[in-house]
């Protein structure tokens, strides 16, 4: 058993590199090495694991590693920023299904206590739910499926059902796990958790596909956990566990930014938006790309505020490259960004990251609020409920309770967008008609270029 | 008493995961997801084991397509994790 042994002193060291490597990931400075760190405590564990004496056939193995190595690699080389989330989801599901498969293979590995019988079916249902709910995520990100709520009458009773259906077939598994009734059983169980993934994920919109994300990034650590269970095996309960307290965490703080609980992202399907209530009075007051040239050239502290509109029309570079312009004309810069943001957390930092926005200027939102009033000009650039100021004062609203960023708090407020179209919430915006904002209509990217233009000039 | 003893590791590991976790910035939000999709790819060890067990066969097949699977975690999130993060930099006056 010293084999044994060995090994699971070196996943300890493992489990440490995974942790140092997250602490890392705290500050942008060290992220990169922390995220190295883990990579190696992963190759450790990996390696490690070959030298097991239960390992007799190596030829699977290695074709595994080398197939499954190409295809993450080529993934992650060939991956748009902007197509970050589909990616993500896409890795969430492989994850799922990678649990799935060891909690099957582990049937066959002699024969199953009742003890083990009860982590399988759990690995089973999680990895299935987190792989199929994940590809519908995926689906309704690149919108080869319609990406709002699908809801019928009786969803909650259909899914209640399935969940009774894997509750009795877990039990009769579990009973007697080598009887000829547990393979029904078992079967059952797949099948349904797979079920039961679709089904939880289509009355999601796609506005909270944020939140639906880190919420499968989460389960995607648990089944990894009950994977853990089933082997006996620390090392994957650690990680696994590591893994889903960070999608925990990031679960909530998009619920938090969106003002709305779990169960109501998961369940209300937000497609009804109810009427406004008070009508908007003021006037909107258009301006042209030269007179906000004048503006801008005025300012001497300026808040960009960029939302997903900005990625939609490829703008981050131009934005980056205004920017650049404003700080040569002495003026200071920020980014302003809101927790949801883009498609999934983080996801504006990263795409202003890669047009080289420094890490320094980007600001979160609960730090540049109480600024705001020192702010001269807001630039809004495709953002529309983030900055409604509905969300503050008008309590009929539906994103009433939301945090946003004061732009309307700024001396000006320059808002590009394309036409008056309402946001994803479906809801008109009294910013776009106060006294300090003007409007400039049409493509992000065009407005932000003849803005660089004047610049230039 | 196995149960147990990974139950132990299992609720303080969560506790850890929470502390740590809670302190990433949300400009690093996304790599954060990616880097730990990566770790979760930690069920590759458990594949390999099933993998190379030289059971039956379905077995072998079902071990081998989860090696495919989390090595493609393992490797895709890492890799991915690794490009995100060369692209935060400090602000360096003088370069555009």
């Amino acid at each position: 058993m010293s084999g044994q042994i060995i090994i699971n002193l070196v996943y300890i060291v493992c489990a440490g590199l995974f942790i140092y490597g997250l602490k890392m990931l705290t500050s942008p400075a060290t992220a990169r090495k922390g995220n190295r760190l883990s990579a190696t405590g992963m190759l450790i564990a990996v390696v490690v694991t070959l030298f097991d004496q239960g390992i007799v056939d190596y030829t699977w193995i290695i074709f595994g590693l080398v197939v499954g190595g190409a295809i993450g690699a080529t993934a992650a080389q060939k991956v748009e920023m902007t197509g970050m989330p589909e990616l993500v989801a896409l890795f969430n599901g492989s994850g799922g299904l990678a649990s799935v498969t060891v909690a099957w293979a582990a049937l066959y590995g002699g024969s199953v206590t009742g003890g083990t019988a009860v982590t399988i079916i759990l690995s089973i249902l999680i990895g299935g739910i987190t792989f199929t709910g994940s590809l519908v995520a995926y689906g309704k990100l690149s919108e080869t499926i319609p990406s709002k709520a699908i809801l019928f009458s009786g969803q909650r009773i259909v899914n209640g059902a399935i969940l009774l259906g894997i509750l009795g077939a877990a039990v009769v598994f579990s009973m007697n796990p080598d009887a000829e009734s547990a393979s029904m059983a078992f079967w059952a169980v797949i099948s349904l958790s797979l079920i039961l993934g679709v089904m939880v994920v289509i009355p999601i919109g796609g506005a909270d596909m944020p939140v639906v994300i880190s919420l499968l990034n989460s389960y995607s650590g648990l089944a990894a956990c009950a994977a853990g269970f089933v082997l006996n095996n620390n090392i994957l309960i650690v990680a696994g566990s590591l893994v889903g307290a960070s999608g925990m965490i990031l679960t909530n703080l998009m619920c938090k930014a969106m003002n709305r609980s779990l169960a109501n992202v998961l369940f209300s399907g937000f497609g009804a938006v109810s009427q406004q209530a008070e009508a908007i009075e003021g006037e909107v007051k258009p301006v042209l790309a030269a007179d906000a040239y004048l503006i801008l050239e005025a300012a001497s502290v300026v808040a960009i505020v960029p939302g997903y509109g900005m990625a939609v029309a490829q703008a981050q570079h131009a934005v980056q490259e205004l920017a650049h312009l404003l700080e040569e004309n002495g003026c200071e810069v920020r980014f302003a960004v809101h927790p949801v943001a883009g498609r999934m957390p983080g996801h504006m930092n990263v795409l202003l990251a890669e047009a080289n926005v420094p890490y320094d200027q980007l600001v979160e939102m609960d730090d540049i609020n109480p600024q705001m009033s020192g702010i001269d000009v807001a630039i809004v650039i495709g953002a529309n409920d983030v900055v409604n100021p509905a969300a503050l004062d008008q309590e009929s609203s539906p994103i009433y309770g939301m945090p946003i960023i004061h732009v309307h708090e700024a001396r000006t407020v320059i808002v590009l967008k394309r036409s008056m179209a309402t946001g994803f919430a479906g809801l008109d915006n009294a910013l776009f008609y106060g006294d300090n904002t003007r409007m400039l209509f049409g493509d992000a990217k065009e407005s932000v270029m003849s803005m660089v233009a004047e610049f230039k000039a | 008493m196995d149960v147990i003893y990974l139950s132990f590791i299992l609720v303080l590991a969560v506790f850890l995961g929470f502390e740590i976790i809670a302190k990433v910035p949300s400009t690093l939000h996304t790599p954060l997801m990616s880097g730990a999709n990566a770790i979760s790819g930690i069920t590759v060890v458990g594949a390999l084991v099933s993998a190379g067990a030289n059971q039956a066969s379905l077995a072998t097949i079902l071990g081998t397509a989860a090696v495919v699977l989390a090595t493609i975690n393992v490797v895709g999130g890492y890799m991915v994790t690794d490009r995100m993060l060369a692209m935060f930099k400090k602000k360096t006056p003088g370069v555009k």
